[in-house]
């Protein structure tokens, strides 16, 4: 039998125009790793950096003439570039697009070494915290570059996730986009045990979900005989329209939780959210930000796909307990993510909790499916992604500073951000505006985000999903993030109408102790108890606590912020342009 | 020679791989659990592509060895780094970011 089929062999015929974008990424990753084993140490940084941004620009310009190329006026339509293991369709490149932008953004920001001229990674990964080595790495100005091949690594798995036909390649594209990001956590330049530890959480659990996710793909395997995402869905609707049971029957069901199950991790959506605070605090900033945004990107476009070929044809029943299942995930999201993020204290936190509440509305506008609905959680994506990059970029900047002078690293407790607004006007008004975007208030693009998505699932109601009406669902996402604008404003509060430390300390306003920060350099305690006075006014403020410096950007985090601030106003205000390009993307 | 006797080992193994994880305390263990999921997904692609006749099974399982494989150096590297840093590998210890 084996070798009959080894004799039907056929070669796969590959439209290699289609693959330009992924072939621009991974190509300029592979010529990163040989740059960096061949290319001098004083030159390699600005050379790495002009591969990177220049691959992700190339990409983007490819991908949007391809594009406009399958999609535009007379457009040739969906393509399979290699026999149905890649789909080139407008959903791929809506979410393809959408994740160059927020990546380009994001790895500018990684890029800056501020006004302190240090990059966020440490000298060399490899030293022990704390060490004679790592001083000396440090006092040698040691800089380390592998962060631009990992960067590129990641993103190239990005853009193959959201597009891959199979669950092989989708398995691949998985693990491509993981492995970079388990090590760029564990590289932050403060806070070393943090970071590292950070590291080890992201890798079991992701691990862990990458072999829920590949059980899941045996199982599907086992029922359809293929792993090709076209074919499983004929199956599945023969087996929904014959009402037979075939052999492997109850594996649809198993299958598709195992494979919801993986791509719920990455995406962070309860109950698989337990890594994502720990990892976003631990992670270097910049990192954060760039799996924030883009990692969630690649994760929503999976989780359509999947929900589109494996979940929608299947039988009724099948449907009714993966859906149900989904609604369940969607809500204790939602609830997760604004009611844990009321209690944070720190920062990068509070931001974290802020994207997990984000993946719960996220996975509400799927529910549509519809034209309508797919051109909504594009710009969903675009708007949460945007901000996100923005919001992270800002955290990079607000540093403590030892009383010599010396920037430490950030101040990512909420009480030092206190008067930043009198500080810093800038920088605390471009970060209330993406605070106000996630909240979704009027006039910023996360309102139209979270305005074209809920209603356009409301008006597609049950023809959407099939086989509920989202109309509760909807309901119980606007009660969250009616929730959520508390702990968003509580920050505003804070740095507009809080003076900072220094300045209560002088007018004699000097709260009890708060919690003590630790040396930075070498940090092992975080802020983990705070005042009973602190809790009852919920502002925790921190008095004890280093200065606290806005430092300058070399330019491109600026740039970033500038862009953000500018893109969350305008898509806010005047959203027709790209909601039309969308809209005329999906045909509908 | 019933094959789907080879997918209820594969479930079986699945879940002692699981329950490593989640229950075991070094991080070497948990790791080993981890393998012991994805080879137990091998077995499962082996054991159905025999059934359905496909050799497609066969070819994914060198793939998820290929993964596995990239998966323990990266894995490796950051559990040693941890233990360099601070002599201990039990995931107890590892526990300085909460709340």
């Amino acid at each position: 039998m084996i070798t009959q089929l080894l004799t039907e062999f056929q070669a796969p015929t590959i439209s290699w125009t289609y693959l330009l974008p992924i072939i621009i990424l991974a190509g300029s990753g592979i010529l990163s790793v040989l740059i960096e084993a061949l290319v001098r140490d004083s030159v390699r940084r600005p050379i790495q950096i002009s591969l990177m941004i220049g691959a992700q620009v190339a990409a983007f310009i490819s991908l949007i003439w391809l594009g406009v190329k399958s999609f535009g006026p007379n457009g040739s339509g969906t393509v399979l570039p290699v026999n149905q293991a890649l789909h080139f369709d407008a959903w791929t490149v809506g979410i393809q697009a959408v994740l160059l932008i927020c990546s380009l953004l994001a790895t500018l920001v990684l890029i800056d070494r501020t006004s302190a001229k240090q990059d966020p990674f440490v000298a060399t990964a490899a030293a022990v915290p704390g060490s004679e080595y790592e001083e000396l790495a440090r006092q040698r100005g040691l800089q380390q570059t592998e962060v631009f091949p990992l960067v590129l690594f990641a993103i190239t798995g990005m853009m193959v996730f959201p597009a891959a036909g199979d669950l092989v390649t989708m398995f691949v594209a998985l693990e491509v986009l993981s492995l970079p990001l388990y090590v760029l956590t564990a590289m932050a330049r403060r806070r070393r045990l943090l970071s590292q530890e950070a590291a080890f959480k992201y890798f079991v659990l992701g691990s862990f979900a990458s072999a829920l996710f590949l059980f899941g793909s045996a199982l599907l395997y086992g029922y359809a005989g293929t792993v090709n995402l076209y074919g499983i869905a004929q199956v599945a609707q023969a087996h929904g329209q014959s009402g037979q049971i075939p052999q492997f029957g109850l594996m649809l069901i198993l299958g598709g939780f195992l494979l919801l199950a993986g791509i719920l991790f990455k995406i962070g959506a309860a109950p698989f959210q337990a890594w994502t605070p720990d990892v976003y605090q631990g992670a270097p900033t910049p990192i954060t930000g760039f799996m924030a945004a883009c990692t969630k990107i690649a994760a929503v476009g999976v989780l359509l796909r999947v929900l589109n070929y494996v979940v929608l044809l299947a039988p009724v029943d099948t449907q009714r307990a993966l859906i149900g299942g989904l609604w369940v995930v969607a809500i204790l999201t939602m609830i997760v993510g604004t009611v844990a993020g009321l209690t944070q204290t720190d920062i990068k936190r509070m931001l974290a909790y802020s994207s997990i509440g984000h993946a719960g509305f996220i996975i509400v506008a799927l529910m549509g499916l519809n034209a309508s609905t797919l051109s909504a959680v594009v710009f969903y994506l675009l708007a949460y992604g945007v901000a996100t990059v923005g919001a992270f970029g800002i955290v990079t900047l607000v540093r403590e500073v030892s009383e010599g002078g010396e920037v430490l690293g950030e101040a990512t407790h909420i009480g030092q951000w206190a008067g930043l607004g009198k500080r810093s006007p800038f920088i605390a008004g471009a970060f209330s505006l993406f605070l106000l975007s996630f909240a979704g208030l009027p006039l910023t693009a996360g309102f139209i985000a979270k305005y074209t998505a809920f209603s356009s699932v409301v008006a597609t109601g049950v023809s959407g999903m099939g086989v509920f009406n989202p109309v509760p669902l909807v309901i119980v996402a606007i009660v969250a993030s009616a929730i959520s604008l508390f702990f968003y404003i509580r920050v505003i509060v804070l740095m507009y109408f809080v003076a900072p430390a220094e300045e209560r300390a002088l007018t004699g306003e000097l709260a009890q102790a708060g919690p003590n920060l630790a040396d930075p350099a070498e940090d092992g305690d975080e802020p983990s108890s705070t005042s009973p006075e602190a809790v009852r006014t919920s502002v925790v403020l921190l008095d004890s606590a280093p200065h606290v410096e806005v430092v300058k950007s070399e330019g491109p985090t600026l740039a970033v912020i500038v862009v953000a601030a500018a893109f969350v106003v305008i898509a806010g205000i005047y959203p027709t342009p790209i909601l039309g390009v969308l809209t005329s993307l999906f045909g509908g | 020679m019933d094959y789907a006797n080879y997918v209820y080992l594969a479930v079986i193994l699945f879940t002692i791989g699981a329950a490593t994880v989640l229950l075991r305390r070094n991080a070497i263990i948990v790791f080993m659990g981890i393998e012991l999921m994805l080879n137990s997904a091998n077995l499962a692609f082996v054991a159905f592509s025999r059934i359905n006749g496909d050799l497609t099974g066969q070819v994914v399982a060198f793939f998820v060895m290929t993964v596995a494989a990239a998966e323990v150096v990266v894995g490796l590297a950051i559990i040693v780094s941890i233990y360099r840093s601070r002599r201990s590998v039990s995931v107890d210890d590892i526990n300085l970011l909460k709340n």
